[in-house]
């Protein structure tokens, strides 16, 4: 493999510097390198950060994959500027086996985009009665650390415990989705001010919390950890807060939609606004921001959930819960949390890169832009500003919710391994 | 200004005065021997229900036969597609007949509103009940009886009906008015805050509190636990249908201790004022939240509220199809010209 040369690139938001790619890994970082038998990339000012790592990823693939496959979902990891994604279990069938988990590791290889980890589900097919062969799944060749349930709570307190004992055997972890069931029957929107106007089933805010409230408390009984998925409320932060200081090993994650929408837009009646966990309110929403900012939230996460057209262009209740957002991560952060003032990029590689690889256990990824380092690696314009078309993506599925909505940032170049994935802006 | 009537949040005052005027016009049209008008002739309005409502439905389609429209009844219930896919394609289908206005009961909220923004078809779209949302034809209905009966009485004299057109350009201004039961689920308890609140009237709503919408606070309404505390202060007292279901959901614990602490039976009826009036949309449960002996007095007009269903929607066809528009400033004499075009 040849080398390249990423020139006057600002490494982490820090001063310009030159950064030498040779073969694989980072050969140099500095001022004024070499360019000699090397293919120059003008940098010209835009921030260098270490490819992106997703911990909450559908691909879709087995069973679904008129919304997405493993190539298109990696296609699209990559322009968001992603180099490793972790899939989400809920397949058809689940990612409940060593033979599913393998499948879908060996596609990512295939694909070449980017690393794809696959998560194994906690019970069997997803329904929280019983425990899936987590050992077997983690000594695949998937080799899998996350468990999760994603899409349903493991809501019995005895198998959320069991789970999290067992697989402290060999350093895993489980990724909570927490819905109380029972509190969320009929659920269509977060239950305030806006779902008593529009007559839409109430998703209170108690049902994660509650949930999330006796999942740290078991992690701390049992000596585990715990990652939560996509928090939603500013309640869900204060008890994670809790739970830190009090020294449980809990991890959580934001999505890049909570940073930024409320629940007000759910007046349209439009379904691409309909996810879960539900779009909040201003508060929920200025909380998390904060609790992302001081390291309360852990990391962000995306929680891509494609959509075919057809389950989203319906009436509300009848349609799919979920949005796209892998191509559109990086710019959200961008204008909610650096534009903001509330992060620096080398606060944004933490989020973003660093840590989802560490709550992941991830080799390779999310390390420091040094010489011995993996090149792994995204380049952001930053200064672009630019109006969100989904004609454009490169996921098979269109659901996202910020269509004609002015975003800044645009990824413009991403490596795997030293190898381009996006090359100005394009897939290579 | 308006093409779909969606929501009674979207009528102004005097938008609501318009339809109810509008309404007092049309309930004359049911007092001669030939109760119809050749307005809407060539036109085509659809029934398009999700939901079994044969109440509605007739209600519909008797206001729009006596605007001699031609009416296509869909009922879409027990389709096999899936629903998004049923709706659209439904719509898409509707939209090559040429429907000039589709009438649509849906169990999803906000399926109206889909329909009318999506682009799957041009014509007019009336909500006749969309999920827990609203139902605004049946507001506009409970409206015009309260007008008839309460808007003369004013100086706290007498109330009841005087005859048609009693009330005609007033609204309800300073009328309190009770709304008791399943306000959670009701469509037709958010439909009346939005459009009694708009006409000047005081709402005030009656319900356990497990049958309160979370955020009802930002309503335009009071809410109290206490209907006998309430009943002394109403004009107008509207006992909303309560599903027995709901007691195995634990909204309450059962039918009887509901109907002791939320039903109207005589003793609270003898407690409103003597002008007061008793409502309910239908069907009624009686021995629920309305006892037999209320639902018979002469107070109640439940049976008057179902012939006011077809004027209203006569009148609110008629606003949308009829060429006038949902605007009081620039509508035209929309009642006086429904009378000549009856007398052509």
């Amino acid at each position: 493999m040849s080398k390249i040369l990423i020139r006057g690139a600002k490494v982490l938001g820090g001063e310009p510097q030159d950064v030498l790619i040779d073969g694989e890994t980072i050969a140099e970082v500095g001022v004024g390198l070499s360019a000699e038998g090397a293919q120059v990339i003008e940098a010209d000012g835009q921030i260098l950060l270490p490819g992106l790592v997703d911990l909450h990823t559908h691909l879709r693939e087995p069973g679904r994959e008129d919304s997405e496959t493993v190539l298109t979902g990696t296609r699209a990891a990559a322009s968001g500027g992603f180099t490793a994604v972790f899939a989400m279990a809920n397949t058809f069938p689940v990612a409940d086996t060593a033979g599913v988990v393998e499948q879908v590791w060996r596609l990512g290889k295939e694909s070449g985009y980017c690393d794809v980890q696959p998560i194994g589900a906690v019970t069997v097919g997803l329904e929280g009665k019983k425990l899936a062969e987590l050992g077997a799944m983690h000594e695949s060749a998937a080799g899998v650390r996350v468990f999760s349930d994603d899409g349903k709570c493991v809501d019995d307190a005895v198998i959320m415990r069991r789970a999290l004992e067992y697989v402290k055997a060999f350093d895993g972890v489980v990724a909570q989705h927490a819905q109380e069931p029972r509190l969320t029957e009929g659920a269509q929107m977060n239950e305030g001010i806006v779902s008593a106007e529009l007559g839409l089933g109430g998703w209170p805010a108690v049902a994660e919390e509650s949930i999330i409230a006796r999942d740290v408390l078991l992690a701390e009984h049992v000596g585990s950890r715990v990652h939560i998925c996509h928090l939603s409320t500013a309640g869900s932060v204060e008890i994670v807060r809790w739970a830190k200081s009090r020294g449980i090993d809990v991890t959580a994650e934001v999505t890049p939609h909570h940073l930024l929408l409320t629940d007000e837009l759910v007046r349209s009646y439009n379904p691409v606004y309909k996810v879960n966990p539900p779009l909040r309110t201003e508060a929920d929403v200025m909380a998390l921001r904060e609790a992302l900012a001081d390291g309360t939230i852990d990391i962000v996460a995306t929680d891509h959930a494609p959509h075919p057209h057809e389950d989203k262009d319906c009436e509300w209740g009848a349609a799919a819960m979920g949005m796209v957002g892998l191509e559109t991560a990086l710019s959200v952060v961008q204008h909610t949390m650096v534009d903001t003032g509330l992060l620096d990029w080398e606060a944004v590689a933490d989020r973003m890169s660093v840590r989802p690889a560490a709550i992941g256990r991830l080799e390779g990824h999310g390390r420091p832009i040094a010489a011995g380092e993996p090149a792994n690696l995204t380049l952001l314009d930053s200064a672009y500003r630019g109006v969100v078309d989904p004609a454009g993506f490169a996921s098979r599925s269109r659901n996202t919710p910020y269509e004609g909505r002015e975003l800044p940032g645009r990824v413009t170049h991403t490596f795997l391994r030293g190898r381009a994935t996006v090359v100005d802006g394009n897939l290579a | 200004m308006k093409r779909h009537l969606i929501s009674a949040a979207d009528l102004t005052r005097d938008d609501a005065v318009l339809i109810l005027d509008t309404a007092e016009e049309m309930a004359r049209v049911a007092d001669r021997p030939i109760k119809k008008l050749p307005t809407l002739r060539g036109r085509t309005v659809v029934n398009l229900f999700f939901e079994d409502s044969t109440r509605t439905r007739i209600s519909f389609e008797a206001a729009a036969k006596r605007l001699s429209a031609d009416v296509i009844n869909f009922s879409a219930k027990g389709s096999s597609v899936s629903k998004g896919e049923s709706l659209k394609d439904t719509a898409l289908t509707l939209e090559a007949m040429g429907a000039d206005a589709v009438v649509i009961r849906h169990g999803d909220s906000g399926a109206p509103h889909r329909l009318a923004t999506s682009g799957w078809i041009g014509g007019s779209v009336v909500n006749a009940g969309d999920g827990t949302h609203e139902h605004p034809t049946q507001a506009l209905l409970d409206a015009f009886t309260m007008r008839r009966h309460l808007a003369g009485a004013a100086d706290g004299g007498p109330t009841h009906h005087q005859g048609p057109g009693d009330g005609t350009g007033r609204d309800l201004e300073g009328r309190r008015i009770t709304i008791v039961g399943d306000i959670l689920h009701s469509r037709v308890a958010r439909s009346n805050v939005h459009l009694l609140t708009s006409l000047g009237a005081q709402v005030t709503l009656v319900a356990p509190p497990t049958l309160v919408p979370i955020g009802v606070e930002r309503w335009p309404c009071e809410v109290s636990y206490d209907l006998d505390a309430v009943l002394p202060k109403s004009d107008a007292v509207m006992m909303l249908r309560v599903q027995r279901e709901r007691m195995n959901a634990a909204f309450f614990p059962t039918e009887r201790e509901y109907a002791r602490r939320y039903g109207l039976n005589g003793d609270r009826m003898a407690r409103m004022p003597e002008h007061a009036i008793v409502m309910h949309p239908g069907p009624m449960n009686r021995g629920m939240e309305i006892t037999a002996e209320v639902a018979d007095s002469v107070r109640c007009t439940a049976v008057e509220q179902v012939a006011n269903g077809v004027s209203i929607r006569m009148a609110v066809l008629y606003l949308l199809l009829g060429g006038a528009v949902l605007d009081s400033e620039n509508a035209p004499a929309s009642a006086s010209t429904a009378r000549n075009e009856e007398n052509k």
